[in-house]
C-alpha cells in the first residue's frame, strides 16, 4: 500500500515546485531572555490560566518549595532534581521508574524543574532530562510543583521551540488542564494535574 | 489537466463525511430547533469573542497568517518527498509506520494492531481522522471497545450522538441536557450530581481515571507530524491526551497524510496560530511531542497509521487541494452564520461549517456531497478567520462548478440557465421576454412583493419574496423620454 499512496501522492502534485517560506514572523522577542519584563509577564500569564505562582530570590527556592508541600504530604520526585529543592518534611520518593500509573495516583504531588518557559503564552516545556523526569510522574499526581529559573524563560514560542530537543519526549503545560466542553465555560482541573504552582526563581 | 477525476476517493458507506439527506434537508429540523439555535448561539458567540481578543494582542499576526499559509503550500507541493522522510525517522527511532490506502484498510490496521495487543479497550484522543473512518464502529464489530476520554466525545458517546463541531463536538447540548445523559448512561454517576459545568467535568473525571490508569492501548490522532525530525505532536486542554499518550504500553496514531509540516522550526508557527484560533487562548493547556519510542518513557510500542482516504484526490485538484491545508481550528464555523443557524449536523460529514463543504466533497467526490458546496453565502467570514488563509469562499465556487461539470443529467436549474441564455442572446427574445414577465405582475400586487409562485418557479419563493416586475423596462423608457430628455 505504501507504494500505490506514494505513486498517488505523486500524480496528484504533477508539475513539483519549490515554495518559499516567508518568515516575518518575531522569532525572538524585543525582551533577553530572563529579563524582568518577562518574569513580570510569564507569572502574569500563569495566574490568568489559574496556576499559583510564587516569585522568589534564587535562594529562596526550598524555602517556597516547602510552603507548598506540606508537611507529610507524599511527593514523587524525578532523578536529577538539584540537591536542596525537596523539603525536608515531605514524604519524598525519588522515581526510578518503576512505579506504575496505579502508585503514581497514590501521591499528593510532584516537584521538577523544567526545560525552558515562554512568557507570552505562559507555557512551560518539560522535556525528560534530569530534575524533570519521566512523563507520567508530571501527570498523574495532583499537584504539580514546577521551578522555573529566570534564564530559562524567553518571550516568545519561536525561542522556546528552537531550545527544545525535537527527539526528546516533550510536554508544554500552559496553567492546570482544563476544558471549556460545556457551554465553552473554562473548567480548570480535568485529568491532569488541577493544582499548577510555578515557583519562579530569579 | 483535471488528474482528480481518476483519483480514488473515500470509499461510500464506512465512516463518516457524507449524510443521507442534502444540506437543505439536513438542516430544516435544525432551523426549527430553537433550544439548538439558543445553544449554537451562545457559544459560538462566546468563542468569537475569545478569539478575537487573543487574536488582537499579536502584533504579527498576518506575518504568522501568511509563513503558516506558505509553509502548508510547501508541505503539499513536496508531500511525497515528506511523508518518506517522516517513516525514515519514525522507524529509527522505533516506531512503526503502516499506509493506509482508505478507511477500510486503516481500520483493518488498527484492529489487528490491537488484536496483536490482546486487549478488548481502548481509550482515545479526539481525532478527527478516527470519526472520518468511523473507527469506533470498526472496532466494536471486532469485540473491541473505544472509550472517547475527551469530555465532548464522551458526552456525544453515552448520548449516542454525532459531533457537530470540529472543536467542542458537543456544542449542540447545554448542561442540562448533558446532565440528563450523564444520569442516564454513565453507570458511575454521583447521586448528587448538578448540572454545574465543574461538577459535570468532575463526574468526567473519576469516570475515566480507572480506565486510563489501567489503559494498554490508545489511539489517537496527531496536529502535526514534523517530517526532518518525525516528532508527532498532539494539543489539547483536558490532559485526557497525555493519560492516552502516556500510561499505556502501545500507542497507534491515525493521521491523515496533511497533518505533516516540513521542518521543527515550523512548529513555533503553528502552536501560535492554533490556539488562538481554536479555544481562544493564547496557549491550549497541553501540547504532548514524541517521536518514536523513548525507552522507560511512554508507550514502548508506537505505530503511526499515514490515511489518504481521498486525501490524494483533493491534492490531485490545483484549486482544491488548498482545503489540505487546514489545521482544524474550527474558527471558520464559528464566525459562518450558515452554520451558526443550521449547526454541524446538517452538513452530514464529521468535518461541518465551512471548512467542511470544501473537504468533504473532495474527499467523497462531489457527487457524494454535491449540496455541500452550496451551504454558504459566500460571506468572506471564513477566509478572514482561517489562520492558514484557506480562501474557503474560491474554493466553495470552483467547487460547485465542479458539481456541474460532473453532473450527467441536466437539472431543472441548468435548463432554465440554457433557455435564459438563449433568451438574453437576441436583444429581440429578451425584450419579448421582459414584456412577457409583466403578466406576473397580477398576482403581486399587494406591496409590490411576490410571496408565492406556482412550480416550478415555487422553490425560488419557498424561502424568500420575488420582486414584482415593472410597469417599464429601463429600455422601454429610454425610447420613450430619449433618454431622460424628454421626462
Amino acid at each position: 500500500m505504501r507504494d500505490e499512496m506514494l505513486a498517488r501522492v505523486r500524480t496528484a502534485i504533477g508539475q513539483r515546485s519549490t515554495v518559499d517560506v516567508p518568515r516575518a514572523y518575531r522569532t525572538v522577542g524585543s525582551h533577553s531572555p530572563g529579563s524582568p519584563e518577562l518574569l513580570d509577564l510569564l507569572a502574569d500569564r500563569l495566574i490568568d490560566y489559574k496556576a499559583t505562582v510564587l516569585r522568589v530570590a534564587v535562594d529562596g527556592i526550598p524555602s517556597a518549595v516547602a510552603e507548598v508541600i506540606p508537611a507529610g504530604a507524599r511527593f514523587v520526585l524525578p532523578p536529577g532534581l538539584p540537591d536542596g529543592w525537596a523539603p525536608d518534611g515531605a514524604v519524598a520518593v525519588v522515581d526510578d521508574g518503576s512505579l506504575s500509573a496505579a502508585e503514581l495516583d497514590g501521591f499528593d504531588g510532584v516537584l521538577t524543574g523544567c526545560t525552558v518557559a515562554a512568557a507570552e503564552t505562559g507555557t512551560i516545556a518539560l522535556d525528560g532530562s534530569a530534575g524533570q523526569g519521566r512523563r507520567a510522574i508530571t501527570l498523574v499526581p495532583d499537584r504539580h510543583v514546577c521551578v522555573v529559573r529566570a534564564e530559562q524563560v524567553v518571550q516568545t514560542v519561536p525561542e522556546m521551540i528552537a531550545r527544545l530537543e525535537p527527539q526528546r519526549p516533550l510536554t508544554l503545560i500552559s496553567g492546570p488542564s482544563a476544558t471549556s466542553d460545556i457551554e465553552l465555560i473554562r473548567v480548570e482541573g480535568v485529568h491532569g494535574p488541577r493544582n499548577l504552582v510555578v515557583v519562579l526563581a530569579g | 489537466m483535471k488528474t482528480y477525476l481518476g483519483m480514488p476517493t473515500a470509499p461510500a458507506g464506512v465512516g463518516a463525511l457524507s449524510g443521507s439527506l442534502p444540506f437543505p434537508d439536513a438542516a430544516r429540523p435544525a432551523l426549527a430547533d430553537a433550544q439548538l439555535r439558543r445553544n449554537l448561539g451562545h457559544a459560538t458567540r462566546t468563542i468569537r469573542a475569545k478569539r478575537a481578543a487573543v487574536v488582537g494582542e499579536v502584533s504579527d499576526w498576518e506575518e504568522l497568517r501568511l509563513a503558516g499559509q506558505a509553509i502548508k503550500k510547501a508541505t503539499m507541493a513536496r508531500l511525497d518527498e515528506h511523508l518518506e522522510r517522516l517513516e525514515r525517522e519514525v522507524t529509527a527511532r522505533g516506531g512503526r509506520v503502516h499506509w493506509a490506502t482508505d478507511a477500510v484498510a486503516a481500520n483493518r490496521i488498527v484492529t489487528e494492531i490491537v488484536q496483536a495487543t490482546g486487549a478488548t479497550e481502548v481509550v482515545k484522543v479526539k481525532s478527527m481522522a478516527t470519526q472520518e473512518i468511523g473507527l469506533n464502529e470498526a472496532l466494536e464489530s471486532a469485540g473491541i471497545t473505544a472509550v472517547e476520554t475527551d469530555l465532548a466525545e464522551l458526552i456525544v458517546q453515552l448520548g449516542h450522538d454525532r459531533p457537530s463541531h470540529i472543536l467542542v463536538p458537543a456544542i449542540h447540548r447545554n448542561r442540562s441536557e448533558i446532565l440528563e445523559i450523564f444520569q442516564r448512561e454513565m453507570g458511575d454517576a454521583p447521586a448528587d450530581l448538578t448540572d454545574e459545568p465543574r461538577r459535570l467535568a468532575m463526574a468526567a473525571r473519576s469516570h475515566l481515571r480507572r480506565r486510563f490508569l489501567a489503559a494498554r492501548v490508545a489511539v489517537s490522532g496527531a496536529n502535526f507530524a514534523v517530517a526532518e525530525t518525525g516528532t508527532l505532536a498532539v494539543v489539547e486542554s483536558e490532559g485526557n491526551g497525555r493519560m492516552c499518550l502516556t500510561l499505556p504500553q502501545t500507542l497507534i496514531s491515525v493521521m491523515g497524510l496533511e497533518k505533516i509540516v516540513p521542518t521543527w522550526e515550523d512548529l513555533g508557527v503553528f502552536l501560535q496560530l492554533l490556539p488562538r484560533s481554536s479555544t481562544g487562548e493564547r496557549m491550549n493547556p497541553y501540547t504532548s511531542m514524541w517521536t518514536g519510542v523513548t525507552p522507560g518513557d511512554g508507550p514502548q510500542e508506537f505505530h503511526l497509521v499515514l490515511l489518504d482516504n481521498g486525501r490524494t484526490a483533493a491534492l490531485a485538484d490545483e484549486v482544491g487541494r488548498e482545503a489540505l491545508h487546514c489545521i482544524r481550528c474550527s474558527a471558520c464555523l464559528n464566525v459562518c452564520p450558515v452554520y451558526e443557524r443550521a449547526g454541524g449536523h446538517a452538513y452530514g460529514s464529521v468535518y461541518p461549517g465551512p471548512i467542511g463543504a470544501v473537504i468533504s466533497p473532495q474527499l467523497t467526490g462531489v457527487a457524494a456531497n454535491a449540496s455541500l458546496p452550496y451551504a454558504s453565502t459566500l460571506c468572506g467570514a471564513c477566509f478572514d478567520a482561517c489562520p492558514v488563509r484557506i480562501d474557503i469562499p474560491a474554493l466553495l465556487v470552483h467547487l460547485r462548478a465542479r458539481v456541474v461539470e460532473e453532473r450527467r443529467l441536466p437539472t431543472p436549474e441548468s435548463i432554465a440557465m440554457a433557455a435564459a441564455s438563449w433568451l438574453m442572446s437576441s436583444p429581440k427574445r429578451f425584450g419579448g421576454a421582459i414584456r412577457a414577465a409583466r403578466g406576473v405582475r397580477l398576482v403581486g400586487r399587494r406591496r409590490g412583493r411576490i410571496s408565492a409562485l406556482p412550480p416550478p418557479l415555487s422553490g425560488w419563493t419557498a424561502s424568500r419574496d420575488a420582486p414584482v416586475p415593472p410597469p417599464e423596462t429601463f429600455r422601454e423608457w429610454w425610447r420613450r423620454t430619449g433618454g431622460g430628455r424628454d421626462e
